[in-house]
């Protein structure tokens, strides 16, 4: 493809597709816990850090990435705590993350194009050590998430019977919160701040219309989020669209066409006279042997 | 080898300051197959999650094997079934998926499942009748199923002691019996069982000692109430351990 000999389009598409892997693989812990949106918040608190970050000259994905796990880390501990004022705690966070971000990249110098830049993802503005980063974190955010599946989904499943289990449910929970943040950190490089649960969420939901269990969802959400990555770079790069924005409309897209396909597969299903609405299976007893 | 599988001692628990449990003292020695009984709310369930750490004794102590809950690590020797699912499911999960975490209180977090576990995993869905379902979502499960599902996600790991959370509520007379032949099979092998129950039905026959929990006391301990049978005469008076206003001294042997 001769729209990547540009180096910059070629570290787009690399640092996209790590985040394409990544963000679904972490995405099928947050969805099963509920928790789909945790990344937008988290997303929001990051921005402080950009705007401390650009305030003071230092790195703001450094600053990004401290703030999003000082906030993850306070969610998962509100979350663990409390019942009814942890919805209201999440508004002040985000709220707060949102707006603190704003108030300090006013402060600074730095044009709106810069802030633009956090909120909407500039990948093509993708430097080197910035794929470094994207890479080493991905890859790290990818072995835990695969690594840990087990236990992770122990707790995500059922916390009660982990802790029982003996599992070390806490540090397991922070792990995810920090995974969370980091992966809000490299991925608002690539669509932004606006638009990282997306790619978190998205293809986990366009894959558990198909899939009947946990693992094969989590490899087909991790697809999904590959293609979507590399199709949406493609056609930005063809289309000269946003090239985050047309990651996630690709991404919602595939969401759409998967559901329309299973809509349209059951009405064709049960248009056919034969398998009789599918009778309570047999209840067997096999009696130990 | 302590013979003691598990003491409450004094035990009191309250729920934002209200006593759900007043002074409870139980100890389940191996092999004994101990069902709690009592009307909903009377703190039965309450007195298991104690026992298993998920709720804080106010006073009090609890041992696990011998030693003290707050230094007991062997969780494996746990087998732990709640009272359903949890509500945590926004992505489907196989039977052998969620049997599966029943594996990670003996093999641990890091390692990764091998030969064994898989055996021990097949062998508890054999045990509760769900081999045939084992590549299925749970969600597409009955509610018998999946409280089996629950049970064999205990039996997995292989427990010494399990502690049931109303296993047959609201479960069909098939899952029952499933049921209570997989107790019946780790009864055989040795284990020790404490469960909650509200209705022993096709468990009854199991059972070696029974404990009425009322008003968060121990009401009464010893042989199970009221004999089967009883309840189906036409003109038994239908009392039940759960009667909301039940006076606490019908149970007690004093």
């Amino acid at each position: 493809m001769s729209l990547f000999q540009y180096e910059y389009m070629l570290r787009a598409l690399l640092g996209a597709l790590i985040i394409g892997l990544a963000a679904p693989a972490l995405g099928t812990y947050l969805v099963q816990r509920r928790l789909a949106l945790i990344g937008d918040g988290i997303g929001h608190v990051a921005l402080t850090g950009v705007g401390a970050g650009l305030l003071f000259g230092t790195s703001p994905v450094i600053m990004a990435v401290i703030a999003a796990i000082v906030g993850a880390v306070a969610i998962e501990l509100i979350r663990e705590r409390g019942r009814t004022s942890g919805d209201l705690a999440l508004a002040l966070l985000f709220y707060g993350g949102i707006a603190g971000g704003v108030v300090l990249v006013g402060l600074s110098d730095s044009t709106s194009a810069n802030l633009n830049a956090y909120l909407f993802g500039a990948l093509t503005t993708t430097s080197r050590e910035d794929l470094v980063t994207i890479a080493v974190l991905g890859v790290a955010v990818l072995i835990a998430m695969i690594g840990l599946r087990p236990a992770l989904f122990a707790v995500c499943h059922d916390e009660e019977y982990a802790r029982v289990s003996g599992l070390p449910v806490r540090a397991l929970n922070l792990l995810l919160a920090v995974t969370t943040a980091v992966t809000v950190t490299i991925a608002m490089r690539a669509v932004g701040v606006l638009l990282i649960s997306a790619l978190m969420v998205v293809p986990v939901a366009t894959a558990q219309q198909v899939t009947r269990g946990f693992r094969a969802t989590m490899a087909a959400a991790m697809a999904l989020g590959l293609f979507a990555a590399g199709a949406g770079i493609w056609l930005a790069a063809v289309a000269d669209t946003a090239p985050g924005a047309s990651v996630v409309v690709l991404a919602i897209a595939s969401f759409v066409a998967v559901t329309l396909l299973v809509a349209g597969w059951r009405r064709l299903r049960r248009g056919r006279p034969q398998p009789a609405p599918a009778p309570e299976p047999h209840e067997v007893v096999l009696g130990g042997s | 080898m302590t013979p003691e599988v598990l003491t409450v001692t004094h035990g009191v628990v309250g729920y934002d300051g209200r006593p759900v449990l007043r002074d409870v003292s139980l100890t389940v020695t191996t092999g004994e197959v101990v069902a709690l009984l009592g009307a909903n709310g009377s703190g039965k369930s309450t007195l298991i999650r104690a026992v298993l750490g998920l709720v804080p004794l106010s006073v009090g102590s609890v041992t696990l094997f011998g030693q003290p809950a707050r230094r007991f690590r062997q969780w494996h020797r746990i087998g732990y079934v709640p009272q359903r699912l949890g509500a945590g499911s926004g992505v489907p999960a196989t039977v052998t998926e969620v049997v599966a975490s029943g594996r990670l209180a003996r093999r641990g977090v890091l390692r990764p499942a091998g030969r064994a576990d898989r055996a021990a995993v097949a062998a508890a869905l054999r045990a509760v009748g769900l081999a045939d379902r084992a590549d299925d979502p749970v969600a597409t499960l009955s509610g018998g199923q999946q409280q089996r599902t629950l049970i064999a996600r205990a039996l997995a790991g292989e427990p010494e002691l399990l502690v049931l959370d109303e296993p047959t509520a609201g479960v069909d007379a098939t899952s029952q019996e499933a049921f209570a032949g997989a107790l019946r099979a780790f009864v055989g092998g040795g284990g020790t069982v404490l469960l909650v129950a509200h209705e022993l039905g096709p468990l009854r026959p199991l059972i070696s000692r029974a404990v009425v929990v009322h008003q968060g006391v121990i009401a009464h301990d010893g042989a199970v109430p009221d004999p089967a049978g009883h309840h189906a005469e036409p003109d038994h008076d239908h009392v039940h351990p759960h009667g909301p206003e039940e006076p606490a001294g019908l149970w007690s042997t004093r």
